[in-house]
């Protein structure tokens, strides 16, 4: 039974599985290290598939329609920054509700939309490493976004631990008070981690409706937001965990879905929850880490 | 240089309903240590806070060396040559020496270069770092020569320190003041505000005193005594304590043989610890946080229980019993710190009122909460404390330290206790609540009750003690009469001045 499954394609489509989730947890955890909780992570990520699923349509460039939904997931994530940082509403209640509202706007917005095929969005030529045995089909014969997830990993990375930029972001995180009465503009940092965040999470949900479905249906994302909010916590808050967990995630899935194709004789519904036990086990085991000290308050110069 | 190196003309600051500063004009000669007087809430951080950058005043001038200086951020107050040590300290608990401080410099060197930076201004001011230690790590006075080497490292003309003394330990007092010293002589000014008048008087050349926003004085420390500064500052004559003559009650508790583990990480054990207090008895625990005080209290309060017959309440032997078995007997304790341990920050006052009064003032009744008996309780501390407040529904946050004391020391006594346990009664009080919180426990023996005060603060257990004790290392020494005794004498039981100079020195060469 496993016979029929070919463990090359497993593991190349793993890291197209994996890349919605990676885009959307790395923005949050952006978010997160700025000490801002926002769990509208699902909503934003819907709201990206929509927009960059019709604008990507209508243009019949999948780039155009990648940069409409990095802006229209930051354009949610502007409104959860304005409730939360300048209205200083509860965050979780707020990322709660703007969930609900990005599912419902973009069910309204791809009414119309569905069961039209999306524009191919290209493989990136990488010439003759795409030629090479085993490797070539794995890692190099994907499209440009796949790498992007990487390197956008890789660059947040960079910037949090080696950077001053990083650094003030972190400070914020971890205590607001403090990063205020040094002088630094704790809310002007946290409405740009959000926004980022808002950015990333678009991208991943049109990756969903562009790449690796590609085209829009109701509920599309199915919990990948929340995927991505889970894999922040349990990668605790760093950019090396998360690709992990991030690609277990999406191995797991792939897995579990090519063993149902093959007609393995697993309950179908323990195999669906697979990915989901596996990513939360390995995770916990690995986690050592600490919440960012500010995370989830409110700030306000005042108090 | 002649002239000032900072002169403030009639600042003036408003919030909605509070005129924080008004008028206030000083000067801060190159080289001086000015010291800025005023109970809580007398505008002294407002003050500090227009000379750093963090508030924009609403009338008035600062010239620096002549020139007009306005301030926009703190980073503009930093470049012109103005640092600040924070009462709280701005730190990160998550981040690194050397990235704390990098967050407090304007352009700061690649962190290689910052970290062999720290070590070298650290070691050449006795104030040795570790770069690379996580800060959550350090001691209350480490944190603080973070704080400090930060501000070094950028080279001030003015240090402004708010309260730096608050948190640390006499020796530690001792190498900051050695600092401060250096500094001066360097030709760095220094702004320092402190409640402490002692430490005033031995450190700064010339004081200001604020009252109510506006300057109300202003003096040399060293020629002026502390209750005229005091005084000054309140507005009025001071009250010294008054204690009146007891008769000897029957014994109230008895400690004996009291040898436990601490239940904290870092904790210190305490070991054979014995006491006996009588009704109407003051007895005053001396010694440095971190001895025992901490974990003695939790023994008498019965957050931690110790062997049976350790601790005998009236005879009775309650070493097993809870808390609230505890205060049912009649014996209350008042925790050092107040936010968190003594009351929950985000609560009401009715509702901290409740968590402690609750067993003794019949506050539920089958299991509901007799919400109307705890307001009233609450009431009835407020008004006969005198705590500021517009009432008992306000959250035990927003009061200052000095109120939120003495509610808390009023929520025990007013609820009659036999035994009266208080850790640092009066840390980070103002004067006059200091004094207003000391009678009170006066008042409270001479009612009858035994009071056991442990502090840090000498001459406060010298003016309310009957007799007094040391506790080092986790061991209590015998009580002796309170009557007569010196300074010098209870140093001498705290170890003696030899062991203090000894657990100085190691100190700093230990941690270069």
């Amino acid at each position: 039974m496993l016979g029929s499954i070919d463990p090359l394609l497993l593991l190349a489509s793993l890291m197209v599985a994996a890349t919605p989730i990676l885009f959307a947890a790395i923005g949050e955890l952006v978010v997160e290290r700025a000490g801002v909780l926002n769990l509208g992570v699902e909503g934003m990520m819907i709201t990206g598939a929509i927009c960059g699923f019709i604008v990507a349509v209508q243009t019949g460039s999948p780039w155009i329609g990648f940069a409409a939904a990095a802006l229209g997931g930051a354009v949610l994530a502007a409104l959860f920054g304005l409730l939360t940082q300048y209205l200083l509403s509860n965050q979780v209640a707020t990322g709660l509700a703007l969930t609900l509202f990005g599912l419902g706007l973009a069910s309204l917005l791809g009414q119309d939309w569905a069961g039209i095929r999306a524009p191919r969005v290209p493989d990136l030529p990488l010439g003759p490493l795409s030629d090479l045995p085993i490797l070539g089909p794995v890692l190099f014969r994907h499209d440009p976004m796949v790498y992007l997830g990487l390197a956008l990993c890789l660059a947040v990375w960079v910037v949090l631990t080696r950077t001053r930029a990083g650094l003030i972001l972190r400070a914020v995180g971890e205590n607001h008070d403090s990063a205020h009465a040094l002088g630094y503009r704790v809310r002007a940092v946290r409405m740009a981690a959000i926004l980022f965040g808002g950015a990333c999470a678009g991208l991943g949900g049109a990756y969903l409706s562009l790449v690796r479905v590609p085209q829009w249906t109701d509920g599309i994302t199915a919990g990948a937001g929340w995927i991505a909010l889970a894999i922040v916590v349990f990668a605790s808050w760093r950019p090396g965990r998360l690709v992990i967990g991030a690609y277990l995630f999406g191995g797991v899935a792939q897995l579990q879905l090519n063993l149902q194709a093959a007609g393995a004789r697993v309950p179908v519904e323990l195999l669906s929850m697979s990915p989901y036990l596996a990513t939360i086990l390995v995770l916990v085991l690995l986690s050592s880490g600490r919440a960012p000290g500010s995370l989830g308050r409110s700030f306000h110069a005042a108090r | 240089m002649t002239g000032p190196l900072l002169r403030l003309t009639g600042l003036t600051k408003a919030y909605p309903g509070v005129i924080a500063n008004s008028g206030v004009s000083l000067d801060i000669a190159p080289g001086e240590i000015h010291a800025l007087l005023g109970e809580n809430g007398a505008g002294k951080s407002t003050l500090v806070k227009t000379i750093y950058g963090l508030v924009k005043p609403d009338e008035g001038t600062m010239e620096w060396r002549g020139a007009p200086y306005a301030p926009a951020e703190p980073s503009e107050a930093r470049r012109t040559g103005v640092a600040m040590v924070f009462q709280h300290f701005s730190l990160f608990d998550a981040l690194d020496v050397a990235e704390n401080v990098a967050l407090g410099m304007e352009d700061p060197p690649p962190m290689r270069a910052l970290a062999t930076r720290i070590r070298e201004v650290s070691q050449a001011y006795g104030l040795p770092l570790d770069p690379a230690r996580i800060v959550g790590d350090l001691s209350a006075g480490e944190r603080q020569r973070v704080e400090i080497v930060r501000c070094l490292l950028q080279d001030p003309r003015l240090l402004i320190m708010d309260e730096p003394t608050s948190v640390l330990t006499p020796q530690e007092v001792a190498i900051l003041f050695e600092t401060l010293r250096k500094l001066k002589s360097e030709g760095t000014s220094i702004l320092y505000i402190s409640h402490k008048l002692e430490e005033i008087r031995t450190l700064c050349d010339t004081a200001t005193i604020l009252r109510g926003g506006r300057v109300v004085g202003s003096c040399i420390p060293g020629e002026t005594t502390a209750r005229a500064m005091a005084e000054t500052m309140v507005g009025s004559a001071l009250q010294a304590p008054e204690r009146a003559s007891r008769p000897e009650g029957p014994v109230a508790l008895e400690v004996s043989d009291l040898t436990a583990a601490s239940p904290r990480p870092f904790g210190t054990a305490l070991r054979e610890v014995a006491l006996t207090i009588r009704a109407g008895e003051i007895l005053g625990i001396a010694g440095v946080a971190g001895n025992g005080q901490d974990e003695l209290l939790l023994a008498l309060s019965g957050e931690m229980t110790t062997a049976p017959g350790t601790i005998l309440m009236g005879g009775t032997d309650c070493s097993r019993a809870g808390p609230a078995a505890r205060r049912e007997a009649g014996l209350l304790c008042a925790p050092e710190e107040r936010m968190g341990h003594a009351a929950a920050p985000d609560m009401s006052l009715t509702e901290n009122a409740f968590l402690t009064g609750e067993t003794r003032q019949r506050l539920s009744r089958r299991g509901f909460a007799d919400w109307a008996g705890a307001r009233a309780f609450a009431a009835r501390v407020i008004e006969a404390f005198d705590v500021r407040t517009p009432g008992p529904g306000t959250a035990a946050r927003a009061l200052s330290g000095g109120n939120l004391q003495k509610f808390l020391i009023g929520r025990e006594i007013l609820q009659a206790p036999k035994v009266l346990v208080v850790n640092q009664p009066t840390w980070g009080v103002d004067a006059a609540a200091a004094a207003a919180i000391r009678q009170a426990l006066l008042d409270l023996a001479a009612g009858g009750a035994a009071v056991i005060v442990v502090s840090q603060d000498l001459d406060e257990l010298m003016e309310v003690s009957d007799r007094m004790a040391a506790l080092t290392g986790g061991r209590l020494s015998a009580p002796v009469p309170a009557q007569g005794l010196t300074v010098e004498r209870i140093g001498l039981m705290l170890g003696g001045a030899h062991d203090m100079e000894a657990a100085h020195a190691p100190a700093r060469e230990g941690a270069a």
